[in-house]
């Protein structure tokens, strides 16, 4: 993991960083988590999200989603290549992820697109839509599967069903280049951190990694 | 030829913000009373359409030469400058030049129009314009006979405009017309609304509003018109011509090929309002249809 060479000022910070989060737990996270859907959904109910509110809502809460994807994906790289050890948040990184996709999901549903006929036509006719769901059903079952216990009772099988975050995480990057009219570098930027966080784990990379130290 | 839509409202009909909101005031209070089914002021708009209020008209724009966001528009435009301001017409007429817009509007006959906005995005918003038809500045330009279209361009100035640094589309923005469609009696240059100038964002110092078709054929800021017999270069088409077609008449049964056009979100309707059905041409398809009689708006979309 560490480096064997002497101690530098990278060094520092990474056991600075270890120590720190040594002592502070991850179930505050799902409390922090809370704070932006919350915020967002009495902004749009008190008219601070501007003239179209529901189109505000359903963008925020899929750009937060895109970002905690990415915060997810960030975790074993920077233990691999930093040393920064921030596996104990990576379950409630990974859940809030989710449920703030599902938060999104029943924006669209509930206050956007409203009928059930059109969400259904939507689903399977529209590929930005689809594409989008897929990614959603992709998490289900890893949000089940989050707890202690089927850690435990799928064993090797556990890491194997989990790496399907990075196909959700591909698809949630092309729902949002899907969606945008004409071209428009953000989503390409989202899709190229996403990509660039996938290549670190690929076995090449690793191995060329190693040899460089 | 189905009856032609003529205006009952001349320049002083043109109603300023504040009286308008009073109206309102009135017909509210007059609901309120039990009166609620008296007939709208003689002002009122044709279709009895009530207008969104100047902030949701002015803060929700799709003008990207100020960048892609709805809010950007009303946050970066303020630094275009439109006076002075030239139109070029060219192209097939008799009289081509460069119209300084004063002289534009002196001659033109400035009337209000109540319309709604269907974006191809699936929303809408009812806008009270103010303009004159673009039927009586190409009149004056004297279009010549036989033309067949109607090019339109918008200014490009980079200096001015800070999404121009970005690929969005291939710039100048440009727009087009067929000859018939230019001609409608309902198709306008908008100089303003709520009998102000109108706001930079949308599209200020003038822009053509087309109310039976999506809001992107409502070209703004233009600077150029041109007469000619091709079918013009339009932005969004060469951008995507699956998606975005020359005509783009609004229509429920052509979805666009990743959303339906069947329904639409109503701007201002808030966080828990409903959709409306969207209308075949927007709701004037008395008023239009007949310049599409026998064209398959599949196949034309």
């Amino acid at each position: 993991m560490a480096t064997t060479t002497s101690p530098g000022p990278w060094d520092r910070v990474t056991r600075t960083v270890n120590d720190a989060t040594r002592k502070v737990p991850a179930w505050p996270l799902y409390i922090i988590g809370a704070v932006p859907p919350v915020w967002i959904f009495v902004a749009g109910l008190t008219g601070q999200l501007g003239v179209d509110p529901v189109k505000a809502m359903e963008h925020q809460m899929g750009e937060w989603s895109l970002w905690l994807i990415i915060a997810g994906l960030c975790i074993t790289p920077l233990q691999r290549f930093a040393g920064i050890r921030l596996l104990k948040y990576r379950r409630a990184i990974g859940l809030l992820a989710f449920f703030y996709i599902l938060g999104h999901l029943l924006i669209w549903l509930v206050l956007d697109v409203q009928i059930p006929s059109q969400i259904i036509a939507d689903i399977v006719k529209r590929p930005y839509v689809t594409v989008g769901f897929a990614a959603f059903l992709m998490l289900i079952p890893l949000a089940l599967t989050s707890n202690n216990r089927s850690i435990r009772w799928l064993g090797a099988g556990w890491r194997k069903l989990h790496q399907m975050v990075y196909a959700a995480a591909i698809l949630g990057a092309l729902h949002f280049i899907m969606l945008v009219k004409g071209f428009q570098l953000e989503p390409f930027i989202y899709a190229a951190v996403i990509l660039a966080l996938l290549a670190l784990r690929l076995s090449w990379f690793t191995r060329w990694s190693r040899r460089g130290r | 030829m189905s009856r032609i839509w003529k205006s009952k409202f001349k320049d002083h009909d043109v109603t300023d913000e504040g009286l308008y909101l009073s109206r309102r005031q009135i017909m509210a209070g007059a609901a309120g009373l039990g009166l609620g089914s008296i007939a709208g002021p003689a002002f009122a708009a044709p279709e009895g359409l009530e207008p969104n209020p100047i902030e949701d008209i002015t803060n929700y724009n799709n003008y990207y030469e100020f960048g892609t966001g709805k809010t950007d528009p009303a946050e970066n435009a303020g630094a275009l400058t439109t006076q002075p301001w030239t139109v070029k017409i060219d192209g097939k007429v008799d009289k081509p030049g460069d119209y300084q817009l004063e002289d534009i509007i002196a001659n033109a006959q400035i009337e209000e129009r109540i319309y709604r906005l269907r974006c191809v995005e699936a929303w809408s918003m009812v806008i009270p314009w103010n303009g004159f038809t673009l039927a009586s500045l190409l009149e004056r330009a004297g279009v010549q006979s036989g033309a067949k279209y109607v090019a339109f361009e918008t200014v490009a100035r980079p200096e001015e405009m800070p999404g121009l640094r970005y690929p969005v589309l291939n710039w100048p923005y440009r727009e087009g017309l067929r000859m018939d469609e230019a001609m409608h009696p309902l198709t306008i240059l908008a100089t303003g609304l709520y009998g102000k100038d109108l706001p930079n964002q949308n599209g200020a110092p003038l822009r053509l509003v087309v109310p039976w078709k999506y809001g992107f054929k409502g070209i703004k800021s233009i600077v150029r018109i041109t007469v000619q017999d091709e079918e013009p270069f339009t932005s969004w088409s060469d951008a995507n011509g699956r998606e975005y077609g020359f005509y783009s008449n609004v229509n429920p049964e052509v979805n666009h090929p990743r959303w339906s056009q069947a329904t639409e979100r109503v701007i201002g309707a808030g966080l828990f309002g409903s959709r409306r059905e969207t209308e075949m041409f927007n709701g004037y398809a008395d008023e239009v249809a007949s310049l599409y009689a026998g064209m398959d708006l599949k196949k034309f979309y």
